[in-house]
């Protein structure tokens, strides 16, 4: 069993309250930082624990509070990115709607390093109801003087808020985020400036997901050298993994980082092997953005050694034959999955989350799902494919916020490594049964 | 700073852009802008024309710039070297943007008012492919009249976002932005609500295509046919400084004056722009400079029916089906 640092209270009954979180040794971050630490101290232990950011770029979390400006008089803010829409990824859901104070305890001792009196979790507008769980847990938070003024005494004060978004993708873009909270739409900002300079309200601010934020509280409890020394070299540490596809037990797993990803899929301890007793056909590791991995690809890399679950080695190779660990979306495929009708739903979707500011992505997703879309009625040649994988190429690189690449990339990996699907079913004309997104296609095409 | 473009040296002061750089050197090295502004702030970024190669960035760091950056968002570092017309894949990722700007649009300038002063045309023109590759139906909207003066035809525009920035800059009230998302998005007045101010004509000089244009001009001339002088007159609101558009002693419309970027020098007022439509209200300075970018001009498109030969093959090239000359 590897060791579990988030989430291993969450069948403990009535640990979404308050009692019993502390019972189980809740909020002791808080106390040691705030009554022990200093703000410095919090951030100096966050940068031995090598801990990367959680929510998919994989950004060392202790280089990027270091980056945060800190002018006299100007305040400066923590914002919890909550807004885990990309498909396949649901880690941060399971935590908050479980161990919401594992939140709300991160969230306190971040700020407090960040020296930010004032933070906010943004969360999607589909998670509704997890935003009351947090809401009734800052609430108890605030009533236990753990919140608010003079926290637990000292003369640290923290304002906590939720801020539920009106549920687009795009919104988990940082910088996007950022001005759907100042109240305006949902762009993402040219950058520079970059948010650790002019961010939330053009004042200094860091954007962290869920889980980064979470494992704040056990490095400073076990004191980052301790914390870096789970994991294997740059990857170090515990992290959540969304399991979902075709498997015996699909759910939200904590790994150590390192287990190889057969381990992964095949035990009994995680995904339980592929289910129907079916054999497996390829795998996107880390959310519908990052490429798909055929089964020799994603069990071993290209120069033969086994593939393991870190930033590093699921990257091996490139893209030519690796992939990325992303935000910890497993999605697992078996061997009678049409890789190109979940091609469509993967552009379908991000053709449906452009916000349409650069030309490249508005235009370009667009008609890369419409191409896909020939592919299923039958329609498509085999030119297609030609077509299909130089529009991607024409959007990857050339937009405004990483959506644009989002986009393109699966549409790469899924061509490089399975052209031969795109071909057959141009060549013969084959019809993929897609009734399903008429109905839906109903809502909005 | 020293900044390095198509391996021409410029000195340009800390905080200049690229773009803004290349537009120092000349027309030569100066990449195609479509939505950025220089008259207005926080312009650019968004039509991803202007892209260019940044391969070395600058003396203390002299890294490549991993992908193309948009020229008129980055601001020039010293030793910074930059390839724009000298980069093959910079070209060849700029023909890919112009597609992409093209493949929604209709293609109708045969009754456009904007063609002969369109950017759209100019790029394609200049940087585009001679075939379409889309095959499926353009994206069409309903024409909106924002007022008496202003048309909105949303399938000609390219979403530059520059009549946003001018509604939210020069305008008072901005009652114009975007709305919706994606492909989807566009341009609106909150459900046709009026601008009414007394700049609200200046988004018409700032499209880039014929997406707005001034209803009172709409179809009277073309462009071509008309013989633009600048002028100026006494007026309280702005400068008065403006350039009509004559057809023989008629004046058949009065904008902004422009620069050689096809920017406007100064906006001007709505009384300039639709009350004062005689010559006697004008003081005429003289012909209007017409720089490289304008059909008018002899040595861009050689003569005029040379232009329209090449509008004619765009449309051919673009699948267009040409339609009687009603809009
Ligand atoms: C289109 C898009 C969507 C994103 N969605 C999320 C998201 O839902 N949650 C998240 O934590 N990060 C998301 N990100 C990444 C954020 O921009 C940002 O990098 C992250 O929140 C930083 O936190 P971290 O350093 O803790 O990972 C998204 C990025 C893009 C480009
Ligand atoms: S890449 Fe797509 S989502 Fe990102 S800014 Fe451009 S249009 Fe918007
Ligand atoms: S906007 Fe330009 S390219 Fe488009 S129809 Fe008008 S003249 Fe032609
Ligand atoms: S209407 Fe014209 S100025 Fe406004 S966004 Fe569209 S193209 Fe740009
Ligand atoms: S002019 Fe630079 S991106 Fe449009």
């Amino acid at each position: 069993m590897g060791r579990k640092l988030l989430i291993q209270n969450d069948k403990v009954p009535g640990i979404e309250t308050l009692a019993v979180y502390k019972a189980h040794g809740g909020y002791a971050s808080v106390e040691k930082a705030l009554k022990s630490m200093t703000p410095d101290q919090v951030t100096e232990e966050v940068k031995k624990s090598g801990l990367r950011g959680r929510g998919g770029a994989g950004f060392p979390t202790g280089m990027k509070w270091s980056f945060l400006a800190k002018p006299e008089g100007v305040p400066r803010y923590l914002v919890c990115n909550a807004d885990e829409s990309e498909p396949g990824t649901f880690k941060d859901r399971y935590l908050m709607e479980k161990i919401p104070h594992a939140l709300i305890e991160g969230m306190i001792t971040s700020s407090y390093a960040l020296g930010a009196n004032q933070s906010y979790i943004y969360i999607r507008g589909e998670y509704f109801y997890v935003s009351r769980i947090l809401e009734t847990a800052i609430a108890e938070a605030y009533a236990a003087g753990l919140l608010g003024k003079n926290i637990l005494g000292t003369n640290y004060s923290l304002e906590l808020s939720v801020q539920v978004g009106g549920g687009a993708y795009i919104c988990g873009e940082e910088t996007a985020l950022l001005e759907s909270l100042e109240g305006k739409r949902g762009n993402p900002r040219i950058k520079p400036p970059f948010p650790a300079v002019a961010g939330l309200w053009g004042c200094p601010t860091v954007v962290n997901n869920v889980e980064t934020i979470a494992a704040v509280c056990p490095i400073v409890m076990m004191g980052g050298e301790e914390y870096a020394k789970i994991g294997i070299g740059k990857s170090t540490g515990t992290k959540l993994i969304s399991a979902s596809g075709h498997i015996n037990k699909p759910g939200v797993y904590e790994i150590e980082l390192g287990v190889p990803v057969e381990e992964f899929i095949y035990s009994e301890e995680y995904c339980g092997g592929i289910r129907n007793g079916k054999k497996l056909k390829a795998v996107v590791a880390g959310g519908s953005s990052v490429p798909i991995l055929p089964t020799e690809l994603i069990l071993k890399t290209a120069k033969g050694e086994p593939r393991l679950m870190t930033y590093e080695s699921l990257a091996d190779g490139g893209f030519q034959t690796g992939t990325m660990l992303g935000s910890g979306g497993f999605i697992v495929m078996d061997e009678d999955t049409s890789i190109v009708k979940n091609l469509f739903t993967f552009s379908r979707f991000y053709h449906h989350e452009s916000c349409g500011q650069c030309s490249p992505c508005r235009e370009g997703t667009g008609w890369m799902e419409k191409i896909l879309k020939k592919f299923l009625n039958g329609t498509a040649n085999e030119s297609d494919v030609d077509l299909l994988w130089d529009i991607q190429s024409k959007i990857e690189g050339k937009t405004i916020c990483p959506l644009g690449e989002a986009a393109a990339w699966p549409v790469a990996a899924a061509i490089r490594h399975f052209k031969h699907e795109f071909i057959e079913i141009a060549k013969n004309k084959k019809f993929v049964d897609i009734s399903h997104y008429e109905r839906l296609n109903k809502i909005r095409v | 700073m020293k900044v390095t473009i198509d391996g021409i040296e410029i000195d340009v002061p800390k905080g200049t852009t690229i773009l803004q750089a290349a537009r120092m050197i000349g027309p030569e090295v100066a990449p195609p802008a479509m939505c950025y502004y220089s008259k207005l702030k926080t312009t650019g970024g968004y039509c991803r024309t202007c892209i260019v190669k940044v391969t070395q960035g600058s003396t203390a760091n002299p890294n490549p710039m991993p992908k193309p950056v948009a020229s008129c968002r980055t601001e020039v570092m010293d030793g910074m070297v930059v390839e724009n017309y000298t980069n093959n894949d910079v070209l060849e990722a700029r023909k890919g943007v112009v597609e992409f700007l093209l493949i929604n649009h209709p293609l109708d300038c045969p009754v456009c008012d904007q063609a002969g002063e369109c950017k759209l045309q100019d790029l394609g023109y200049e940087n585009g492919s001679a075939k379409t590759r889309y095959e499926f139906k353009r994206r069409e909207y309903e024409m909106i009249d924002i007022g008496d003066k202003i048309k909105l035809h949303m399938n000609r525009c390219i979403l530059c976002y520059r009549c946003v920035k001018t509604a939210e800059q020069i305008t008072d009230g901005r009652v114009h932005g975007v709305i919706h998302r994606g492909d989807a998005a566009e341009i609106s007045t909150y459900i046709e609500k009026v601008i009414d101010n007394d700049f609200s004509g200046n988004v018409i000089d700032v499209c880039p295509v014929g997406a707005l244009t001034d209803r009172t001009f709409r179809f009277k001339q073309r462009v071509w046919f008309t013989k633009p002088v600048d002028a100026h007159r006494n007026c309280d609101k702005c400068s008065g400084k403006t350039r009509v558009w004559l057809k023989g002693e008629e004046v058949v419309r009065v904008t902004a004056r422009k620069d050689q970027w096809d920017e406007v020098e100064e906006f001007i007022c709505n009384s300039c722009r639709y009350d004062h439509k005689k010559t006697s209200d004008w003081v005429i300075e003289g012909p209007s400079p017409i720089h490289r970018s304008s059909v008018i001009s002899q040595n861009h498109y050689q003569n005029l029916n040379e232009l329209k030969v090449n509008i004619l093959k765009q449309q051919k090239a673009l699948g267009f089906i040409p339609f009687d000359k009603k809009p």
